[in-house]
């Protein structure tokens, strides 16, 4: 089964893209099953259903999603299998910018959209650094010229990836999109596979739902941050 | 890349379809040199036809249209690496949303498009917006502080004198308060293919010719008339008139029947 990673920030049209381009993939006889990772809530999942495309979401409540995400890929991967989907397309909410769902081996997809700051790609990090392929939306909604000073400020960030304009609303690019997905690596296992980018470390009374202020509940992976000295105008 | 692009002799659009799906009549070819008009009222399709040559369509938009480069397609790797660039556009959205000053953000564009000088480039950039707009902005404005007028008069001045693009499009020009008639003289000097969206008879009469939507396509496509001549002439001739008054009343200048 081919397997696809997509992150980018909320509300940056990850849902809008991949529900075109999976139903693109289904017109060329390709079944895809999609799987939501997110936080607190989503009802994407049955916008998948309404096209048609079998998908689930999983909420990871009050753990690190990406942690989520991580310890629980091989029931994911099998979960997909299972639908007889010949691509798997998990898709994840992006949510400290700290993390990189995107694995060796696989395709991996980053949607950003062009209504972001010019420093949105530095801030978004390993997520748009380790893609293969940048996606990047709402392009009708700003100038030419804006659109391609945001192209050279992702090309900086990733000199690698393919970076391609899309929309989710109009579908322009999603069939090219399905094109390029259809041709993602097969893989038979996720086990094994490793992470492009290493998980942030925590581990402290924190995520052990502590909920005081003060050093006396700090237990653990505690890190106390240097503030320097205040500058004077 | 750039010299490759000075190659392109012509860009075809085929009829593609209209909105209820019916095939379109016209293949539409433009040549560089040439300003063609897009008319018709809102809703019929112009925008669409601007934004399938602006994505070099490939039978992937609603209106089912494909773009040719010198009549033939491009292939996929070339679509990519064209895409965003071989068309410079100039959109009715015009407000800026960067958080980047005026000069930073032309000097950016300049880098990003490789052009090789681009400090200098900004700088003509600024001075020829400058010279559209109403009122002057300093190279150091926040973008997102430009007027409409000003918006609009740096992405003019951009497109004609920073980018390679030898196709040039423009969706309703007039509607932000720079001098159009002097515009358009920058734009056509650029010798660039350029395509309008408007609803200004001005604007329309001067162009080689003028494509008609009606219902998502292409429905008729005219030339000028030696008539449509004489009316463009008189409608110039109003067009100044009424930009000397506007000028004379913004001066606070008394106004005098028979003066120019």
């Amino acid at each position: 089964m081919r397997l696809i990673t997509v992150a980018g920030p909320p509300s940056c049209g990850k849902t809008s893209v991949l529900l075109r381009t999976c139903a693109a993939l289904k017109k060329k006889g390709v079944a895809c099953a999609v799987i939501k990772f997110d936080c607190l809530q989503t009802r994407d999942n049955l916008a998948y259903h309404d096209a048609d495309i079998p998908a689930t979401a999983v909420l990871s409540g009050g753990l690190c999603p990406d942690h989520f995400f991580a310890t629980n890929l091989e029931e994911t991967f099998e979960w997909a299998k299972n639908t007889g989907a010949e691509c798997c397309v998990i898709e994840t909410a992006g949510l400290c910018n700290r993390c990189s769902p995107h694995l060796r081996g696989a395709l991996g997809l980053c949607v950003i959209d062009n209504l972001m700051g010019i420093d949105a790609p530095q801030k978004i990090g390993p997520m748009l650094k380790l893609a293969d392929l940048v996606l990047v939306t709402k392009g009708d909604l700003v100038s030419q010229a804006e659109r391609e000073v945001y192209r050279h400020r992702i090309r900086q960030m990733n000199s690698r990836a393919i970076i391609r304009h899309i929309n989710g609303l109009t579908g322009q690019g999603c069939q090219e999109l399905a094109t390029v997905l259809a041709m993602a690596p097969d893989i038979v296992s996720v086990t094994d596979m490793r992470l492009r980018f290493a998980m942030p470390a925590a581990v402290c009374s924190y995520c052990l739902s502590e909920t005081r202020i003060g050093s006396r509940y700090q237990k653990g992976n505690v890190k106390k941050a240097e503030f320097g000295d205040a500058h004077v105008v | 890349m750039s010299s490759d692009m000075t190659t392109l002799d012509s860009l075809t659009v085929t009829a593609g379809s209209d909105k209820s799906g019916n095939s379109a009549c016209h293949d539409i070819i433009f040549t560089p040199g040439e300003i063609t008009a897009l008319l018709g009222p809102t809703g019929s399709g112009k925008s669409r036809f601007l934004s399938d040559i602006e994505s070099l369509a490939d039978n992937d938009t609603p209106s089912g249209r494909k773009i040719l480069l010198n009549e033939t397609p491009p292939d996929p790797d070339q679509r990519f690496e064209l895409q965003g660039r071989l068309v410079a556009q100039l959109t009715q959205n015009m407000n800026f949303v960067l958080d980047m000053a005026v000069d930073d953000f032309i000097l950016t564009h300049a880098k990003s498009r490789e052009v090789p000088t681009p400090e200098e480039t900004t700088e003509k950039v600024i001075a020829a917006a400058n010279d559209l707009a109403g009122e002057p902005f300093a190279p150091r404005t926040q973008l997102t502080q430009l007027s409409g007028g000003q918006s609009r008069a740096l992405m003019i001045a951009d497109a004609a004198l920073l980018s390679w693009s030898p196709v040039l499009l423009i969706d309703e020009i007039e509607n932000a308060g720079v001098d159009k008639l002097r515009a358009l003289d920058l734009l056509v000097k650029s010798d660039k293919i350029v395509v309008i969206a408007t609803h200004d008879p001005v604007l329309a009469l001067s162009a080689t010719r003028r494509l008609v939507f009606e219902h998502g396509a292409v429905h008729a496509v005219l030339s000028r008339t030696q008539e449509e001549q004489d009316i463009l002439a008189r409608l110039t001739d109003l067009e100044n008139t009424f930009s000397h008054v506007r000028s004379q009343l913004r001066l606070g200048k008394p106004l005098t029947i028979g003066e120019r």
